[in-house]
């Protein structure tokens, strides 16, 4: 219990440090504000258009790869760490376990998932 | 020869009697739960201040390192040898002006510089130092590290949308699509080395390295290279930088932070990048163990010969485009983990823990597979065909001289 009750306190301080620092260069900083300055950063011209748009698929196709894959090590773990007390049969099943999984990723791969278009 | 290893020994515990030393200390004066408190609260300021710390030697030595690759000096003004440059560099983005973009989102803008931070600080606490010397041993170690790992991107992503600008959400996006892509084979390289140890706690690690009598590098050399390799993409270094691309997307996500803000996201980088190496030192470089030095000498020692190669890469390659580094991931790194894994699982069950002759087939394993790739990806009669094509350049214009 005391472990994750410093990890706790832990997260606690590190998020107040970043508080601080900010605090400290809100005193120290100079402030003269100036239309210009605030507006959006672009190669010397006015930006164009709306940032917030609907973006490209591909970075959603990766993410839910991801996902297939992420749950899989959620399964691999406690099987590698009892793995010294299984026995033959459990390598067996988790042999077949990870040859669906790379089936999956040569689906994908197949599919042309993986290409950057 | 007594005395010498009772010195040895001293020096060896040296923090781990510090602390026991303060705690017994204060036992005197406060009540039980108090001492708990206090002793929690200084561990987690050891730490802090150790990860800030660090900053100030880690950005020198980089710089040095980088300036000698390129062939030139490195900071070398403020103090001397310009050691205290980082210093300099500190006061500097304290007393900048902090600039918020009037059509960014405020709130998720101011809150992105600090999300970074935490899960970086985070991580240090399952580290092991030395012998003795981790702030809380936790039973699910590595776990932890990989999930506390991964909030990092959040707040890159959330900085990358708040501020508003094309340059910093592609650099956002591609952020996302790059640890998400380099967590997988990070996670599963690592499964290997758990199956060999089972347990997940990283005190156990480096033990079971001490009973092995030899570093897991040697076991799982595939194993260490898909790690280390997947664990630079994972905290955005070179060659892997394609979030921050100075030279495309500009500075990627942190393209209208300034000031102290900014000062956040270089920090959290800094300290990610010492954790990795720390990470893979524990893993598979047998951690605190060795000859000699006293425990903590040998992990800071290994620890910073990885960053010094971290370094090295950074000054030698060049920026992959993003389809490579897709494709790297999915089509190389994936594959390669999941076999290593198979193979070490498999070579496991057939031979004896603990003994030279596991050892020995665990590492033919190993080899065997990086063979088997090379046969796979360069195959000779492939080579023979490969011509070298010369890209025949329409002739340039003339001026025509009269």
């Amino acid at each position: 219990m005391t472990d994750y009750a410093l990890i706790g306190l832990l997260m606690v301080v590190a998020a107040i440090f970043p508080l601080i620092a900010m605090f400290l260069g809100f005193i120290l900083r100079p402030r003269k504000p100036a239309p210009v300055k605030k507006s959006t950063y672009e190669c010397g011209l006015e930006t164009v258009g709306e940032t917030w748009v609907r973006f490209r698929a591909q970075y959603y196709i990766y993410a839910l790869i991801f996902v297939i894959f992420d749950v899989e090590t959620v399964f691999l773990y406690p099987w590698a760490v009892a793995y010294n007390q299984l026995g033959l049969f459990a390598l067996v099943q988790m042999f077949i376990f990870l040859m669906i999984l790379l089936g999956g990723l040569v689906y994908a791969w197949q599919k042309g998932a993986l290409e950057w278009v | 020869m007594q005395s010498i290893q009772g010195i040895l020994e001293f020096i060896d515990q040296i923090f781990v009697n510090l602390s026991f030393w303060f705690s017994s200390l204060l036992a005197n004066y406060l009540p039980e739960w108090a001492v708990t408190f206090i002793m929690m609260f200084a561990t987690v300021l050891v730490l802090i201040v150790f990860g800030l710390a660090s900053i100030i030697w880690i950005n020198i030595f980089e710089r040095k390192i980088l300036g000698r690759i390129q062939d030139r000096y490195g900071p070398n003004r403020f103090g001397p040898w310009g050691l205290l440059q980082c210093v300099a560099d500190m006061v500097k983005l304290l007393t900048k002006e902090d600039i918020t973009p009037s059509r960014a989102d405020r709130l998720i803008f101011n809150l992105a510089a600090v999300v970074p931070i935490v899960p970086t600080f985070m991580i240090l606490a399952v580290l092991p130092f030395g012998r003795g010397m981790v702030a809380t041993d936790l039973s699910i170690g590595f776990l932890y590290i990989v999930a506390v790992g991964s909030l990092g991107t959040i707040g890159i992503f959330m900085a990358g949308w708040s501020s508003n600008n094309k340059y910093s959400i592609l650099g956002g996006m591609r952020t996302v699509a790059q640890m998400v892509s380099y967590e997988i084979p990070m996670v599963l390289s690592v499964v290997g080395v758990i199956l060999l140890v089972g347990s997940l706690s990283m005190v156990s690690i480096v033990e079971a390295q001490g009973q092995w009598r030899l570093p897991f590098i040697v076991l799982q050399p595939l194993a260490f290279v898909l790690y280390f390799t997947a664990a630079i993409a994972e905290v955005n270094r070179s060659p892997f930088d394609l979030p921050e691309g100075e030279s495309e997307i500009v500075a990627g996500y942190h393209i209208e932070y300034s000031g102290i803000k900014f000062a956040m996201f270089l920090l959290a980088e800094y300290v990610n990048a010492f954790s990795i190496c720390a990470i893979a030192t524990t893993v598979f470089l047998g951690g605190w163990q060795g000859p000699i030095l006293p425990s903590w000498a040998w992990f800071f020692l290994k620890a910073y010969a990885l960053y010094f190669l971290l370094i090295w890469l950074r000054g030698t390659l060049p920026r992959l485009r993003v389809d490579q580094l897709m494709n790297f991931a999915w089509k190389t790194l994936v594959p390669l983990a999941l076999a290593n894994l198979m193979v070490t699982a498999l070579v496991a069950k057939l031979v004896p823990q603990h003994s030279l002759v596991g050892a020995i087939a665990l590492l033919a394993a190993n080899l065997v597979i990086i063979v088997c790739i090379v046969i796979v990806k360069y195959p000779r009669w492939k080579q023979d065909k490969r011509e070298v094509v010369l890209v025949s350049r329409p002739p340039t214009p003339q001026m025509e001289s009269s």
